[in-house]
């Protein structure tokens, strides 16, 4: 299989991104790691007529400690969130997460900015950053826009980027010291599968992996937390305001009751840690 | 760079490295296993890393050091530890996962030099064997550990 | 010593370790220089009758040489008058997603794809036939011209009184459900027309039974025809001769007068490659509550697809071998075979036996949780014993060579299984969330099931010393190019890097079989051995001459290939001299193995699995089998064999199945949706060593390609089942998914 026939264009940098992002408007998309729009595109379920390759640009990889959070370039990569030693000390939910990403070739390919931008609500990075209240950041032709990640994701392969702007960088707080307890749960077919359901947490923030159609907090669980609840009781409410697929995987019904175990699984390891 | 030769070739912009591999460069090691990077017998490696080349655009890996199958042994022709093991533990039957299977191990091992049974087959969770019930790819990777690269 | 049993690795991996396999389209030869590009135009609906075709758009597109469909077949003999007959492309009807309507021709594969898409063709829809019962029901029917979707049927229901005297009868019905082969390298073929003969490259596990397809399907004498079995990267059964696609290729060739190239995508290939198993069984056991089975009856469903190719045959097969190791007064069934609008079924690893053992082990393990005994024990009290073999079973197989008590109790002391169920017994007095599961599953299988077919070899010693064997039976990743090697190194003494093995080329094998039913060491291997034998003789009369010898004094010191006078190395004469003196030819032999009977091998495997009772998740830990096919000769091949088998076999019991919607729409099309086992989900296999030889054999040995998937489908089904049954559970369908093994916790809750 391959694609349909498009123009390849190649940006050495983040202007020159833009700049043909502009000359060539709607037709065009950015191509970072290219593993989640290459592979549609094979299919043919996405037919774009230029591809604006991100690969060189260089500048938009990196993992910096800024004090109070973490700036990371919007094109790491999996593989380097996962080996990042500032992620490690600072964050490590996200370095955890980015490790359960696909399989080792996707990790060495595969960016955050190409995942968040993409949401796809089964993939593991979207209600990661969620559930770290990521601020995310784009520029386009009239600046430099933040966003906060809650904002970012609007549906289903939909997000609050505009056609003309490109994600740059992912800017994660870092845990406060009481909120420093995290866990990261994926229930998958097989180990390189997408998640049927995922839970990240962070102190009490909790978000899920495909439970809807983009990624949501658990609110009904953060509120039981906030009232003192223990995790059982409130992982009770881990579905609540969900709307989980029907699909070959899982009924709805299971991925309630998934969302519920591995909520509590993770509240337990969160506190633990 | 493809083995360490520079070769260069205008293709159209939809081509995908794994053909440019196999048709372009006539380097058919590289084998084509499925539509949607699931079985990963078409990895190589990219600047030393894992990738699987039915999901990298030619053009993507213009400048960059592409390593097949066929660029894997030493210049006089000495296997590579990966290679030696994977043959002394019968770690292919039909051969053709094999040189994805093979690559992704190399990546697998520079990454992690000493790794435990569950983490080589965490490592290899991107390739796909039909033959082997992968038992003795596992042990082929765990006995090139053991051995001096 | 003789190098038959050693460990000796594989003289094929060098060059697929360096530079790849050669599968087909690797091809690289001169022949096949300025070939066309095939791609086929597939059916996007599962029953449709086609009202009309046009090529206009798809003609004017670039590169395009040719756009063919079922019209332009009017070069080839008419097809069978069967109703149910396969066209090579669709005519006035499509039968299942997938089925190939036209073929479109290009100068670059890049353009076949695109040109594909302007391919108009009119479907008028029909009632898509997909459930089993719906077939059954015949309100739709598959094909004009008959009455039924039945295509074959057999079997008598159980007389009055089978069950007499059974203090329990269980009665249950399950899917054996529809898996797909998967084998690593999809379908592929070329052909070339020239000078009269066609020449086809086929990725096929047996590339004779392909020429004389392809040769009755273009209208041309087998001897106008060469088919070539490069590399096959894995077939499972899947490979076996050709289909029509490949048939449609080498008309082509001849067709348009240029070589032609095809390869499928891994998405064509989960729609169009045949799938296997796809059976329905109800069982019904009975016993007395001291543990003796006295009756068991198999009523058998096999989804055909949509067109009865090795499909109507498979539950023969499967009754055949429906009583298991088990010694029972009274075992019988019935089949039924029906087409549905789904992918053709056809042979997958074991092909009709592994449905046999998954069902008997089933209900054995169901019977032995009613009447609260231990289910190795129901094995040990009911297996046939020792002495009863040869053992013909009430479905009429006769059993060679069986010590399944043994082969039982091998694995239990391997798998420390009191410890096991102790471990067990904690874990649910603990009640924590994740609980064991041990399974077992006792089998015999049935290999070289024709037998009757043999197979054939010819040895040929030149004046060189060096050793090329010609076999028909032609590997797809066994190692045949060893083993065989070492067939005749054993008995000529000549050093295994001077023997050639050469198969899967109908020119230079014309006769032979090919590799599918564990037939290829029993059959090929033989005929290798005898024609080794036969090459013996004719050197020792020469030597014996040229030496001025008497023959019975001379040996064969097979150390160093050396024939002497006994105790006399002076008078040594190496191969090259003996074959030298033989003629241009050197020595040659040739052979058509035909044993008197098939081989049953047999084993136990046991399984343990973890099972998360909160997610319903099953994580295979530990896996011990024994699988007796006889006489090893290579044990590093044979293990190969059952790691692969057991890989498959578990894959089955947890994770694979081809599901569609309720119109025929296949919703398992990528590998994505298709989860086909990885590294992950498996452990370590532990193997136990159980050598139990044949007579019908000079070498001792049965088959075991398929064995480890045998054993180990049933072995993981009913750990899982075991790991839930102290909350209720009786039984979860195959595949034994987190969500099935879930629910069967939950409804077995509200039913106590």
């Amino acid at each position: 299989m391959l694609p349909a026939p498009f123009s390849y264009r190649r940006a050495g940098s983040v202007a020159e991104a833009l700049d043909l992002c502009t000359e060539y408007g709607d037709d065009a998309k950015f191509l970072a790691g290219g593993h989640s729009l290459l592979p549609l595109m094979k299919l043919r379920l996405a037919m774009p007529e230029v591809l604006i390759d991100l690969g060189p640009v260089r500048e938009l990889s990196y993992i910096r400690d800024e004090g109070g959070h973490i700036a990371i370039g919007a094109l790491t990569r999996h593989n380097d969130l996962e080996r990042s030693g500032v992620l490690a000390r600072s964050v490590p939910l996200l370095a955890h997460a980015a490790g359960q990403v696909g399989d080792p070739q996707v990790r060495h390919r595969g960016t955050i900015g190409g995942s968040l931008a993409h949401s796809d609500p089964a993939s593991d990075l979207p209600a990661t950053v969620l559930a770290l209240d990521a601020t995310l950041v784009a520029q386009g032709p009239s600046g430099i826009r933040e966003m906060a990640a809650a904002e970012f994701f609007q549906g289903l392969f939909e997000t609050a980027l505009e056609p003309d702007e490109l994600l740059t960088e992912i800017r994660v707080p870092v845990p406060a010291p009481g909120a420093a307890g995290w866990s990261f749960q994926k229930f998958t077919k097989r180990a390189i599968d997408w998640a049927i359901v995922g839970v990240a947490v962070q102190g009490h923030a909790v978000a899920l992996v495909n439970m809807a159609g983009t990624p949501l907090r658990a609110a009904g669980v953060e509120r039981a937390l906030a009232d003192g609840a223990p995790p059982a009781a409130a992982a009770a409410h881990a579905a609540e305001g969900t709307s989980p697929a029907d699909d070959i995987n899982a009924s709805p019904a299971y991925r309630e009751h998934l969302a519920r175990v591995l909520v509590e699984r993770a509240l337990v390891e969160a506190q633990a840690g | 760079m493809v083995n360490g030769a520079p070769i260069a070739a205008d293709v159209e912009d939809r081509t995908l490295l794994a053909a440019f591999l196999r048709e372009t460069a006539a380097l058919t090691a590289t084998n084509i296993g499925c539509d949607t990077t699931s079985c990963g017998a078409c990895t190589v490696l990219l600047d030393g890393e894992s990738v699987k080349s039915c999901t990298v655009l030619a053009a993507q890996a213009d400048g960059q050091q592409v390593t097949t199958l066929e660029g894997l042994a030493g210049p006089g022709g000495e296997l590579h530890p990966v290679q030696r093991a994977f043959r002394a533990e019968h770690g292919l039957q039909c051969g053709f996962c094999t040189p994805g299977m093979v690559l992704a191990s190399v990546s697998l091992l520079q990454e992690n030099p000493h790794p435990t049974e569950a983490e080589v087959r965490a490592g290899l969770e991107g390739n796909l064997c039909r033959c082997t019930g992968y038992h003795n790819i596992v042990r082929a990777v765990l006995a090139a550990a053991q051995e001096p690269a | 010593m003789s190098i038959l049993g050693t460990r000796v690795v594989r003289t094929e991996d060098p060059r697929l370790l360096t530079a790849g396999g050669s599968y087909t389209d690797d091809l690289r030869l001169p022949e096949l220089d300025g070939a066309v590009r095939a791609t086929f135009v597939r059916s996007p609906v599962a029953h449709a009758r086609i009202t009309g075709i046009d090529a206009g758009a798809a003609l004017a597109s670039p590169g395009v040489v040719a756009v063919l469909t079922a019209a332009d077949l009017d070069d080839i003999p008419p097809g069978s008058d069967d109703p149910t007959a396969e066209p090579l492309l669709a005519t006035d009807r499509v039968r299942y997603v997938g089925e190939s309507v036209a073929l479109v021709l290009t100068e670059h594969g890049s353009q076949g794809e695109d040109a594909a898409e302007l391919v108009s063709v009119d479907y008028e829809p029909l009632p898509a036939v997909v459930s089993l019962d719906d077939a059954l029901a015949g309100h739709t029917l598959l094909f004009p011209g008959t009455e039924t979707n039945v295509v074959n049927s057999g079997g008598d229901p159980a007389p009055a009184g089978a069950f007499r005297g059974c203090d329990v009868v269980i009665e249950r019905t399950f899917p054996n459900q529809r898996v797909a082969p998967v084998p690593l390298e999809v379908r592929a073929a070329a052909a070339r027309w020239a000078e009269g003969r066609l020449t086809v490259w086929a990725s096929t596990q047996n590339a004779q039974l392909a020429r004389d397809a392809v040769a009755g399907a273009v209208g041309l004498e087998p001897g106008a025809v060469r088919v070539i079995a490069p590399d096959v990267g894995g077939g499972f059964g899947a490979k076996i001769a050709v289909e029509r696609d490949t048939l449609v290729i080498a008309w082509a060739a001849r067709r348009v007068g240029r070589p032609v190239r095809w390869v499928e995508t891994r998405n064509e290939n989960l729609l169009c490659m045949v799938h296997g198993r796809a059976q329905r069984h109800a069982i019904t056991i009975g016993g007395t509550r001291d543990g003796r089975i006295l009756a068991y009856h198999l009523d058998i469903v096999q989804d055909c697809g949509g067109y009865p190719r090795f499909g109507p045959f498979l539950p023969t097969l499967t009754k055949l071998m429906a009583s298991g190791v088990y010694d029972l007064p009274y075992c019988g069934g019935t089949f039924q075979a029906v087409v549905t609008n789904t992918t053709p079924i056809a042979a997958y690893r074991g092909a009709g036996r592994p449905e046999a053992t998954a069902a008997i082990e089933r209900a054995v393990d169901l019977f032995a949780t009613e009447i609260g005994m231990d289910p190795a024990e129901v094995r040990r009290r009911n297996v046939v014993p020792p002495e009863a073999f040869p053992y013909t079973t009430a479905n009429g197989a006769t059993y060679d060579t069986g010590e399944y008590a043994a082969a039982l109790d091998k694995v239990l002391a391997g798998a420390r299984y009191a410890e096991l169920r102790a471990e067990q017994a904690r874990r649910r007095e603990e009640g924590g969330p994740v609980q064991l599961g041990i399974g077992l599953a006792s089998y015999v299988e049935i290999t070289a099931g024709d037998y009757s077919g043999g197979e054939t070899s010819r040895v040929v010693v030149d004046a060189t010393g060096a050793a090329t064997v010609y076999t028909g039976s032609s590997p797809h990743g066994q190692g045949h190019q060893t083993a065989f090697a070492m067939l005749v190194a054993d008995q000529l003494g000549i050093p295994m890097d001077q023997i050639t093995v050469i198969h899967g080329d109908t020119d230079q094998v014309p006769h032979g079989v090919g590799t599918y039913g564990s037939r290829s060491l029993q059959l090929g291997g033989s005929a290798v051995h005898q024609a080794a034998l036969q090459i013996k003789d004719q050197a020792r009369e020469l030597a014996a001459a040229m030496i001025e010898a008497s023959e019975t004094d001379l040996e064969l010191d097979t150390t160093r290939g050396i024939w002497q006078v006994r105790g006399d190395p002076d008078t040594g004469l190496s191969w090259a001299a003996v074959a030298g003196q033989a003629g241009p030819g050197g020595l040659a032999a040739e052979v058509d193995f035909r044993p008197d009977s098939p081989t049953f091998p047999f084993g136990a495997h046991l399984a343990v699995v973890e099972v998360d009772t909160q997610t319903g998740r099953a994580t295979h830990i530990r896996h011990v089998t024994v699988d007796d096919a006889g006489k090893i000769l290579n044990p590093v091949l044979a293990e190969g064999q059952r790691h692969g088998g057991i890989a498959q076999g578990a894959a089955q019991a947890l994770l694979e199945e081809v599901r569609y919607d309720p119109d025929g729409n296949p919703l398992t099309s990528t590998l994505a949706d298709y989860a086909a086992i990885t590294a992950t989900e498996l452990p370590s296999f532990e193997l136990i060593v159980m050598e139990t030889p044949t007579s019908v054999n000079a070498l001792g040995v049965k088959g075991i390609g398929e064995a480890g998937t045998i054993g180990a489908t049933p072995a993981v089904h009913n750990a899982v089942i075991d790991a839930v049954a102290h909350l209720g559970v009786r039984h979860i369908d195959m595949p034994a998914t987190p969500q099935r093994v879930w629910a069967a916790i939950n409804e077995a809750k509200g039913s106590v």
